[in-house]
């Protein structure tokens, strides 16, 4: 694709998705302003807008997103630091496929919110636990879709890569881990999904102070609807921006690239 | 280049619904710088023996010999092309995949990047060497294919049905191609096929197997001069030879040479 061709994609779809959102926002003004709700319980846009930028500007709000984002991203390189290198054994030796599996079939469903009390106990209130939360939340997706995606490694790679002298090392970094890449990124994109979902809860409980799930819990007690809207807008922007911009990158950069993975026509 | 000796090489594969006979003793030698085709049905075991002489299945007896010497498991010097395109690592330039086998040996990556040019221009493709194989014609990957085969200099070269898949104008175009390519590199080649005009354009001397359970049934050699030419008389002599070997047996039905392959 030429760079000008590039271009145009790319102001497309961001046209798409602001018209998206902006139909979305609509939607939610015309309720608000339908007088069916108190305004207290549902504010305007325009009451959202205005505290969310008088948090940005006095700071509080960008510093419970730093929070949040440490937590989130600390959970998030722990699992997948844990759940890559597990979920590729799984696949390529027997036995540690035999005693893992039942192990993670059994923790997978429980839900990350239900181990926040617990958790609690142990490790206090505060970034650890938070941390501990996402890495649970977030390990379970990493390692079962880079578990499938090493069972989906076209068996012929591994055979020609073994005619060309491959040892098991270099099979693992130069046919494995591009060849299991489509699974490991989707992997990665629902594990960044799960330590999202994972730290907002964890910090209603378990956080003081700071963080984007605390700073929700908290406005409760005062009744303030608009602090809370603000808080989630900021959760929904930032997951966005990761979404696309770091997760569409690296698709764009590797799999799309490669042909691995292949866009939706029209 | 070196020989390679099969002897008495036999492999039955165990499934869940009992014994199946892959290929049973099979014999033949393949003389250095020779190129040896194994024509016969689908299911008539080619692809087993490819993969025994590989090294990728182990025979239940019987030994390959290459260079005099027994061989077990995969080697260096045997450089191997299947027939499906999917061959190719879709995360690897043309230049990146003819450069993996010499990446695994340790060679320095500006000396292996010229000796992957050099490959690719034997298999006329030094214009695409920084193409993704997804951008490149089935034809083309198959090239691609051979070159990376080829690129870490193997003494043999294994080819199962490499342009099987391709359609009949491509097919011929890289048949010429490739007996260009075994011309300048005097490779020992084992190029398995059903499609008897194939073999009778490439081979020095054709195995013809048949099957249940898979045996050599007879050898041909090809004495025409190259380059051949597939429409003078003694071509189609030659090609009517083969067929009616592999027509004597109960396949007579199979309609070799035009059906889809397994
Ligand atoms: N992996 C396998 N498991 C069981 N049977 C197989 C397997 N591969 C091949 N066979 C059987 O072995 C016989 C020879 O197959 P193959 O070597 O693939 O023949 P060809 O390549 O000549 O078509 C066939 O009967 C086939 O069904
Ligand atoms: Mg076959």
């Amino acid at each position: 694709m030429t760079g000008v061709a590039q271009a145009v994609q790319n102001r497309r779809s961001i046209l798409r998705a602001v018209a998206t959102i902006a139909a979305a926002a609509g939607v939610y003004q015309a309720l608000a302003m339908s007088g069916v709700f108190a305004p207290a319980l549902l504010p305007k846009l325009q009451t959202i807008l205005s505290t969310l930028i008088a948090m940005l500007a006095d700071g509080t709000m960008v510093r419970h997103a730093a929070y949040t984002l440490y937590r989130v991203l600390f959970g998030f390189a722990l699992a997948t630091a844990v759940g890559i290198p597990l979920g590729i054994v799984m696949a390529r030796f027997k036995w540690v496929e035999n005693f893992f599996l039942p192990l993670v079939s059994a923790l997978m469903p429980i839900p990350s919110f239900s181990l926040v009390p617990l958790f609690m106990l142990w490790f206090g209130i505060g970034n650890l636990t938070t941390i501990l939360i996402v890495f649970y939340a977030s390990t379970f997706p990493m390692l079962f879709n880079t578990w499938t995606g090493v069972r989906a490694v076209n068996p012929l790679w591994l055979r020609a890569a073994g005619c060309m002298g491959a040892d098991e090392r270099k099979l693992f970094w130069k046919v494995i881990i591009p060849g299991a890449s489509p699974f490991i990124i989707t992997g990665m994109r629902q594990a960044f999904l799960r330590s999202w979902i994972a730290v907002v809860g964890a910090e209603m409980i378990a956080a003081s102070d700071w963080g984007l799930g605390w700073v929700i819990f908290d406005a409760k007690e005062f009744l303030q609807a608009d602090v809370m809207m603000a808080s989630l807008v900021m959760i929904g922007a930032i997951g966005f921006v990761f979404e696309r911009l770091v997760f569409g990158s690296l698709e764009r950069l590797t799999v799309l690239r490669w042909g691995m993975v292949r866009l939706a026509k029209g | 280049m070196v020989p390679i000796e099969i002897r008495e090489v036999t492999l039955i594969y165990d499934t869940p619904d009992g014994k199946v006979p892959g290929v049973k003793d099979v014999s033949f030698n393949v003389d250095a710088s020779e190129f040896v085709c194994i024509v016969g049905p689908s299911g008539c075991g080619k692809s087993t023996l490819l993969n025994i002489i590989a090294g990728f299945l182990t025979p239940a007896t019987g030994e390959i010999r290459i260079g005099g010497k027994p061989v077990s498991g995969r080697g260096m010097d045997r450089g191997v092309v299947f027939q499906d395109f999917a061959q190719l690592f879709p995360w690897r330039t043309a230049l990146g995949n003819v450069s993996f086998g010499l990446e695994m040996k340790g060679v320095p990556k500006a000396e292996r990047e010229r000796i992957a040019r050099e490959q690719l221009r034997l298999v006329k493709l030094e214009k695409f060497t920084s193409a993704y194989p997804h951008h490149l014609s089935g034809g083309m990957q198959q090239r691609v294919a051979i070159a990376r085969a080829l690129a870490y200099n193997p003494a043999i070269l294994l080819m199962d049905e490499p342009f099987a898949a391709l359609d009949a104008l491509t097919r011929d175009d890289m048949q010429r191609l490739l007996a260009d390519v075994w011309q300048k590199t005097r490779k020992t080649v084992i190029y398995v096929t059903h499609n008897v005009a194939e073999a009778v354009y490439l081979a020095d001397r054709v195995i013809v197997m048949t099957p249940h359970p898979g045996t050599v049934k007879t050898e041909i050699r090809i004495p025409l001069s190259r380059p051949r030419d597939p429409l003078s008389a003694e071509f189609i002599e030659w090609q009517k030879t083969l067929l009616r070997e592999l027509g004597q047996d109960e396949n007579r039905s199979t309609g070799i040479g035009y059906e889809p392959t397994t």
